[in-house]
Order: C-alpha cells, then structure tokens, then sequence
C-alpha cells in the first residue's frame, strides 16, 4: 500500500537508514565544532572589546541572511571556481553548518549571558566572591541552565536542513529516498509518497527525542 | 572615639550629575542608623557605595579604620537587597552556604551546621532543600538575611528589603531585623517603613537632594523635626480624613 512495499525491498531500509546516518554525521560534526567555537564567539559578544562585537555582528548577520543553500554552494562551487579547491561535499556540508551553528550558537550564548540581572554580580560580590568565584559557581551553571535547552533546539534545526545537502552531491537520506523511488517507478509508481512518509518518520524521531529532552529541561530549571 | 564606620566628605557623581554631596556620617558599634529621604535622593547610592558597588569621586569611607577602595576588609561589610538576588540555580542551604565555603573556606559540615540555626532563628527550618522559585517573597528575603549573616559582616546594610514584597509578608521580614538589633547587631538601613524606623532606629537621617538635611534620634525626628524640609517629607505619610 502507497508504495510502503519498497522500504523494505532489497536493501532499501539499510540504505535509508545509511542516508540518516550520513545527515547525522554532518549534524554532529559540526554540531562538535560550533559548541566549543560559538561558545567563545559569545563569550567575546558579551565582551566590552567593541571592534570584535562589531565584526561578530556582522558575521552572525551575514550567516543568518544567506540562505543556508547559498552558502553550500558558495563553499562547494565557489571555492572550486576561485580558489581550485576540491572540497568534497561531505567537508563542504561541516563547513557551513559550522559556520552557521558557531553563529547561532555565539548569539545564544550572548543572550543567555546578558540575561543573568546584574545583581546577580553584585549579590556575589557583597558576599566576598572574586570575580572569577562569580563566574564558575554563579554565573556559568546559570548560563549553561539556559543554554542546554536553547543548544538542543539549535541541534534539531541543523538536523532538519542537512537535507538541504543533497543539492551539493551528498548522498544523505532524502537523496537515498529519491533514487529508490526512481528506480522503482515502474514497478510501484506510489513509492513516493510510502518513502516519504518514511523519511519523515525518520527525521521525525531524530528530532523529537532531542525536543523532547530539551523540553523537560527547560521545564525543570525555569 | 571612632566609629567602625566613617564616611567623610564622600561625593559621588554619574557624571555631571551630583548624587551624593559632601556626606559626612559616623556609625558607631552596636547602632542602628536608619536612612529615610524621597525616591531617588541618594540613599540607595549611599549604601551602595559602601559596600564598594559604586565607585566614588570624593572623600572617603572607612571600616573599622581600613579605607574601602584601599584595603578594607570588605567581609565587615554584609548587603540585603531590594530583590533578594538569591542564586536560581542553587536551593535555599547552598545558596547561604556557597560563600563561606568558598570564600571563608570553611567546611560544608561546618557552613550547614551554622546555615540550620540561623535558618531556624529566620523560621525558615524545613525549607533547606527548598529552590528559590518555591519560596514566598518575604521568606526569599528572610533567606538573603541568613546569607549575610553567616559571613558574621561587622555593618549590615538594608536596602528597602521589603519595598518589593507584598503588604502581609512586610511584618515577617522586618521581625527578623528587629530581633538583629535586639542582638546589637550595627546596622544602617533604607527603608520607607516608617513604624519599623521609629521603633528600630537610635538615630535617623534624613537625606534629600543628595545632602544630610536632618539627623536626630527617632522621637525627636519623627515628633519635632528640626527642618522644614523633613516636616515636610512626613506629612507625606500622613493623611487627613476627608469625612464631615
């Protein structure tokens, strides 16, 4: 029924599967190199230096008007055209959801430090703390309070646009999905909407655990 | 003889805009000094800039003989606020014992021991493992009093630490100062209280304008001030029945 069938025809789940885990993959690679990465980036916004707040601004602008795609194919294309770089788009797809996560993530953090009150540090340092007292039993495990819900919700989105990489060469989940519903368009011309369908149970249960998990948090320490 | 605290001649600005002018105040151990004076003259600021929160442009503010800003013992020093500023993240007992571990390094054993009775003096006992968002205003207070208390600060400072708290829960929080003072405890407080100034202050002064414009002891404050400007500000509290 609507094409169901063909999931679970030769190797088809294994290899949608695959495809997931292709999506995965680039997910938390560059999931890896935005945390640590946008973390500094925020910690340096919430700075008083105002020649790196600025120039941070404009990256995180930059990141956030360019649609996710264009950057892809900025990387991917471009950077073969001017520069002679072969970038496979496997490397090409970590590259610019890092750029992007390091971006979002840099403005979580800054938002959730600004929004420790300020008399937070003043209540601290009333009661003797030092400034560095302040900031690893005070103000970093209230950051982290607010930003592990916030991080989980960023994962989620990076998840969900992976399947922009198709469009750069990657073979990931969706592009799976396509070649077994071209391959047996003859045979069961419904494929599509069972593969699909499928794909959105996958993408589904890779974002909903996170969500879920990032709820409960959120609900926890508010 | 000297007080454990004394200001002298402290000035201080944002600015071009003078907030507080040529301030001259000495607190002797074991009084209670209450500050009164309208919105936005300066007594917030005063405090403040005795617990070394603000930065000062003129004079100077010792304790204990020791210049804050140079060298002072700031732990003499123990603030409450306005908005209790209780750590979020961490429950009622370890946000009390959190700096005299860390900043006294005394032993949690040791901290907790002294937490549980200063809570149970503040009828708090039973709310150790409480989290600040669990707790009413006036017992969120009461919590920030204990957290003062137990780095045993020389000056406490009070800064209208029920301005923000519901007209009920206003009683329980002022009972726990008044039983501090009943211990002798120096303390100079903000607050618009009247009833609570009059029965805990030895003396009051009034600040208006960013200036001292009246310093007496309560029943002569509060019955025949010397200065217009305070007869003033008390009528303010008054009200005349509008009944025939």
């Amino acid at each position: 029924m609507w094409g169901i069938e063909v999931i679970f025809k030769g190797k088809n789940f294994l290899r949608l599967l695959g495809g997931l885990g292709t999506a995965l993959q680039i997910s938390l690679a560059a999931v890896l190199i935005s945390i640590p990465l946008g973390i500094l980036l925020g910690v340096l916004m919430a700075g008083k230096n105002p020649v790196i707040k600025a120039i941070l601004r404009v990256y995180l602008d930059f990141i956030r008007i360019m649609p996710q795609l264009v950057l892809l194919f900025l990387v991917f294309f471009g950077t073969t055209k001017v520069w002679g770089w072969d970038l496979s788009g496997e490397v090409s797809s970590v590259i610019v959801f890092s750029m992007w996560g390091s971006a979002e993530m840099s403005d979580l953090v800054r938002g959730s430090l600004a929004a420790i009150p300020k008399h937070q540090y003043e209540s601290a340092q009333s009661l003797g703390f030092t400034p560095w007292q302040t900031k690893i039993y005070i103000i970093i495990p209230q950051t982290i309070r607010r930003l592990i819900p916030l991080s989980i919700n960023l994962i989620t989105r990076m998840i969900k646009t992976t399947s922009l990489v198709l469009m750069i060469g990657v073979v990931e989940v969706l592009k799976v999905a396509q070649q077994i519903i071209e391959a047996n368009r003859m045979t069961a011309p419904d494929a599509a909407f069972g593969v699909y369908l499928f794909v959105f149970v996958l993408y589904f249960a890779a974002c909903f655990i996170p969500s879920l998990l990032a709820r409960h948090l959120e609900r926890k320490w508010s | 003889m000297s007080g454990l605290l004394e200001i002298k001649h402290l000035t201080k600005r944002f600015g071009d805009t003078v907030i507080l002018n040529d301030i001259n105040i000495t607190v002797n151990k074991g009084e209670v000094v209450v500050i009164l004076g309208p919105s936005g003259c300066g007594k917030s600021t005063l405090l403040r800039c005795i617990n070394a929160l603000e930065d000062i442009q003129g004079g100077e503010i010792l304790i204990d003989g020791g210049m804050i800003g140079k060298g002072a013992d700031m732990s003499k020093v123990g603030m409450v606020f306005q908005s209790y500023d209780l750590f979020p993240h961490l429950n009622v007992l370890d946000n009390i014992t959190l700096a005299p571990r860390k900043v006294h390094k005394r032993t949690r054993a040791d901290a907790e021991e002294e937490a549980r009775e200063l809570l149970k003096r503040v009828g708090l006992s039973g709310k150790e493992k409480s989290f600040p968002r669990e707790l009413s205003g006036g017992q969120k207070q009461r919590a920030a009093i204990v957290r003062a208390l137990i780095m045993h600060p020389e000056l406490l400072l009070f800064d209208e630490v029920t301005a923000a708290l519901d007209p009920e829960m206003v009683r329980e929080v002022l009972e726990v100062i008044l039983d501090l003072a009943r211990q002798e405890r120096t303390m100079m407080i903000v607050t618009h209280e009247m009833q609570f100034a009059k029965a805990i202050a030895d003396r009051v002064i009034m600040i208006d304008g960013g200036s001292i414009v009246e310093e007496n002891p309560p029943e002569r404050f509060f019955t025949e001030p010397d200065t217009q400007r305070a007869r003033q500000f008390l009528e303010t509290f008054t009200y005349e029945s509008v009944r025939k």
